[in-house]
């Protein structure tokens, strides 16, 4: 079934095609040695370079290449051993030369592919047309000073990933599935750390509709500055509406560019195509058309880490995990990771089992107090032995859920230790569960016949009685079949 | 003997044997510059910087720790970014700007132990072949016309016209069509315009990044050859710098050019070319020959492409080299009252740059739209490869190609000189700019005013000491007597 706007008189479909903007894992910008940190006090990590200079000349990064290359190879795309870099002109006070260097016309890597699960659970491919490495811009600030404008140069120079889509996409959650998929596979690349709410990661999103069953694709908008997924989607349902309505009323699609407004969940009208600047592009002469050396890439190549993708296919197979919860699994490395750390050292080697409790556990502690994996109380490995406890009928898994919290909120991260230290282990001896269960029996003559009278259901009601007398720590599954020889 | 009139190889000589002094060699360069003042070759002099560098020098030479250069005094032409030092391009939009960071090509020098006398005008950002447009005034050649004035060339004009005064023992310049070439030809001296990638441009304010070759002005070949033996070899910090040896250019002078070949193109016999240029054109290549190298007639077929492609290629690269200079960071910024950032740059753009400069601006930025790009810049660059391959395929026969510099001599303001006139000036010298080939400009005559005439040898990528070789021969020929004192009547 496919994503359809209704609109008074006809039918449209989507097309979206999207424009990622990643910034690059690395020590130094993409022409000069500055550092790249995050939230450093302005204008400190600016060089004569960086700020347009007269007389600095560009010095490419070799480090910010082999990046967008793992990411290429990362897309499933085509490496180009030449590449160039272009100048793009425009004037604005964040652009210390008056030009961005970009690859407008030869960009390093080129026609790749991801696949996205759409609405349906069905796989779809949406095609990469290229991954291209360029300059980001400094900053501006407004509000400082009631009369002047005030420019941060530190992110000037920093290397950037734009990677383009073919509009491949059909709706707002395949969108979103989109660049769900371009951030899980550059934070497991480390090419990128992902961070929209930082703006290392931005998206452009290109859309059209045209009408149902036609190969005619219509006029597109392009917007802006959209920094996460809830907004790209916000923003595409907004903006498909906006031109469903005017083609309703019979109106034509003005090919512009419009900003999103993530306060209003709105786009507005930036420039239209009459007024697009004339960026007039063209080879930088100071940089050396960029060939990349012989054996670069296949060493690249055999440095990747297993790809989402993959690491899916081989949990599903080799842990026997269902595809939802393969998904789950696999979308961030590092929660991967922690599921493989977790089961690795266990006996039980139980993945389905790590994997449920990480989901209603795990995550929904985290969740609460707003952590991520890497921040986790308990270490994998302390999950795992956990596991291992249950399953060999040491605790039982309610009284796991009390060792969880232990080791969630104390110092102590052995399960193993606190559960003797806590004297909770099970009792799978049935002597004393006989025992105990003698005693309730010979203590509720009025319950026993009840349920000799035939009211079956007060058995659970002897069940809870028994573990309550034993702490908890009677083991469950023997209780009961004692119960249910000596109750007949 | 006159201090300003020695050579560098001399006055290495002497020092180093003690006769004369760093600090005295240094004060007579300076008493020149404000003798001649007159001539306006200095943007900014800095007697101070190089007085303590002579005494540096003459500790070292005390202490035999004299360094390659150690005591020459030597100008910088304005273009080339000195730290703590105002680096102007001749431009308003830099006339207070002081680099906090020194070019590759003068740090290489300040190193080798020259002494700065001074920061030398030239053509505002280096755009111009007359040295009229610089925004401190225009630089005036030594050698006049019949007592008129005549300009020095350009870009490298003030470069020029200090070294050829006695103001300076030599000094800097850069080429991007000519700038070294035309001036040295102007001002009756050697200016070499080193191989693309020869020499770093790090720390050079650009003109046309793939076109601009830091280069040198002197005296005498072997002074050119001295020099480039300090400047030349590759710098991190250009990555367009060649990762190649540098030999010593001055052990190939004096060799023989015997069995040697050179080419003379037949399109640079051109009717815009003064007979008296023709003349020791003829004369020189004869003489070359009666040295045993042979002369052969070749084919440039390209040539009137040249400056077409050149007047495409340098203005488009400047357009967005100088884009940079917006009043927000440094530099010029208007003082009139603006209410937008776009007015901002409107008008410190507008107030910065002088009428060539902006002239060039518009015609390269109209170059680079999307309506001009592919039919005229795409176009440029196609033809600048061809007129590589042209003469790729000629120095397959031969070792060097001798032409003229420039189509006669110095001219005045006061010509009737279209603007085509004066582009047409760089017509000899732009074919090696734009395949980025080494050349060098000698002077080998005096046309019937009495005013210096040069020719120029190219040679192959990289080649530059067979040019070294050719010129050393055409100098010892001329026999072209550039000793300051005289030029300039004393």
């Amino acid at each position: 079934m496919t994503y359809i706007l209704k609109g008074k008189n006809k039918e449209y479909e989507m097309n979206i095609g999207l424009e990622i903007h990643c910034q690059v894992i690395s020590d130094s910008k993409l022409f000069s040695k500055s550092s790249t940190k995050f939230g450093a006090l302005p204008n400190t990590h600016v060089s004569f370079l960086d700020s347009g200079f007269p007389g600095q000349l560009p010095v490419i990064n070799k480090f910010c290449i082999e990046q967008a290359i793992k990411t290429g190879l990362g897309l499933n795309a085509k490496i180009n051993k030449k590449s160039v870099f272009d100048r793009k002109h425009y004037f604005y006070a964040d652009l210390p030369t008056g030009y961005q260097i970009t690859q407008q016309f030869h960009p390093i890597v080129s026609d790749g592919w991801v696949e996205i699960i759409n609405e349906e659970g069905l796989p779809k491919k949406i095609r990469i047309e290229k991954l291209h490495v360029e300059q980001d811009a400094g900053k501006l600030t407004h509000d400082l000073s009631p009369t002047k404008s005030m420019v941060d140069f530190n992110r000037a120079g920093v290397a950037l990933m734009e990677i383009v889509s073919k509009p491949d996409m059909a709706s707002p959650y395949e969108a979103g599935e989109y660049i769900k998929k371009i951030r899980s596979l550059v934070r497991y690349l480390g090419t990128c750390d992902g961070n929209m709410d930082e703006g290392s990661m931005r998206c452009d999103i290109n859309i059209s509709l045209r009408e149902k069953g036609s190969d005619t694709f219509g006029t597109r908008t392009e917007t802006k500055n959209v920094n996460s997924v809830r907004f790209a989607i916000q923003a595409i349902e907004y903006e498909s509406n906006r031109q469903l309505e005017i083609l309703d009323d019979g109106g034509k699609i003005v090919q512009e560019t419009r900003l999103f407004d993530a306060n209003t969940g709105t786009t507005r009208s930036m420039r239209s195509k009459e007024n697009a600047i004339d960026y007039r592009y063209f080879p930088d002469p100071d940089i050396m058309p960029l060939i990349l050396e012989e054996g670069l890439v296949e060493r690249i190549q055999a440095s990747m880490p297993e790809l989402p993708d993959a690491k899916r296919k081989r949990f599903i197979e080799e842990y026997k995990l269902s595809d939802y919860d393969a998904d789950i699994l696999t979308a961030e490395r590092e929660v991967a990771e922690y599921f493989e750390d977790a089961v690795k050292d266990t006996q039980s080697h139980d993945g389905k089992m790590v994997a449920n409790w990480m989901q209603t556990e795990l995550f929904a502690v985290l969740n609460k107090e707003n952590k991520d994996i890497t921040e986790s109380p308990i270490p994998a490995k302390s999950l795992g032995e956990l596991i291992d406890l249950i399953k060999d009928g040491t605790i039982s898994g309610k009284i796991a859920k009390d060792v969880f919290k232990f080791m969630y909120e104390g110092n102590e991260k052995s399960p193993r230790k606190i559960v003797e230290a806590k004297g909770l282990k099970q009792v799978s001896d049935t002597d004393a569960i006989e025992k105990v269960i003698d005693d309730i029996i010979a203590s509720s003559p009025d319950n026993v016949a009840l349920y000799k009278g035939g009211k079956v259901q007060i058995f659970g009601w002897f069940v809870g009685q028994t573990l309550k007398a034993m702490k908890g720590q009677a083991n469950p599954q023997i209780v009961n079949e004692i119960l249910k020889k000596k109750l007949g | 003997m006159k201090l300003t009139d020695l050579t560098i190889a001399q006055a290495k000589n002497l020092l180093s044997k003690r006769e004369i002094s760093a600090v005295e060699l240094t004060r007579a360069y300076i008493d020149n510059m404000e003798k001649y003042k007159g001539l306006n070759a200095f943007i900014t002099e800095t007697p101070e910087i190089a007085l303590s560098q002579a005494r540096v020098a003459d500790e070292n030479i005390a202490h035999d720790k004299a360094r390659f250069l150690e005591g020459i005094p030597m100008a910088i032409k304005d273009l080339f970014c000195t730290k703590g030092v105002r680096t102007t391009a001749s431009s308003k939009m830099l006339e207070n700007f002081i680099p906090e960071y020194e070019s590759t090509v003068s740090e290489k020098l300040l190193n080798a132990g020259i002494t700065m006398l001074g920061k030398t005008s030239l053509d505002e950002f280096a755009m111009g072949s007359t040295n009229l447009t610089s925004y401190f005034g225009e630089v005036k050649n030594p050698y006049k016309r019949n007592g008129e004035d005549l300009v020095p060339g350009g870009s490298s004009g003030g470069s020029a016209s200090a070294v050829a005064s006695g103001q300076a023992m030599a000094a800097t310049g850069s080429d991007t069509g000519g700038s070294i070439r035309q001036p040295s030809s102007f001002c009756g001296l050697v200016g070499i315009k080193p191989t693309y990638g020869r020499a770093s441009r790090y720390g050079i304010v650009a003109f046309a990044s793939s076109l601009d070759v830091p280069g040198v002005i002197a005296r005498t070949v072997e002074d050119n050859a001295l020099l480039l033996n300090v400047i030349s070899g590759q710098d991190d910090k250009d990555p367009t710098t060649a990762p190649r040896a540098v030999p010593d250019f001055t052990k190939v002078l004096g060799e023989s050019i015997k069995g040697l070949k050179i080419g003379i193109p037949t399109e640079y016999k051109s009717d815009k070319l003064n007979p008296e240029v023709q003349k020791l054109w003829d004369e020189r290549a004869k003489e070359l020959e009666s040295l045993g190298a042979e002369v052969v007639e070749v084919s440039l077929p390209l040539t009137k492409f040249s400056l077409p492609v050149y007047y495409i290629i340098a203005p488009a690269e400047a357009s967005s080299n100088l884009a940079r200079y917006d009043g927000v960071k440094y530099g010029y910024r208007t003082k009139s009252p603006f209410h937008s950032l776009d007015e901002m740059y409107e008008l410190t753009r507008t107030e910065g740059f002088g009428a060539e400069v902006k002239k060039r601006l518009l015609i390269g930025s109209t170059i680079l739209t999307e309506e001009f790009y592919e039919r005229s810049y795409l176009k440029a660059l196609k033809t600048r490869r061809l007129i590589c391959n042209d003469f790729d395929e000629v120095f397959k026969k031969v070792d060097v190609i001798l032409t003229p510099s420039t189509t006669g001599a110095a001219f005045s303001k006061n010509d009737s000189l279209s603007p085509l006139d004066v582009y047409l000036n760089d017509i000899y010298t732009v074919g090696a700019s734009l395949a980025g080939l080494p050349a060098i400009s000698i002077p080998v005559g005096y046309d019937k005013n009495g005013l210096p005439l040069g020719l120029q040898v190219i040679g192959k990528r990289f080649d530059e000491e067979t040019i070294f070789k050719f010129a050393h021969h055409i100098e010892a020929i001329s026999k072209f007597d550039n000793t300051p004192s005289k030029v300039m009547g004393e």
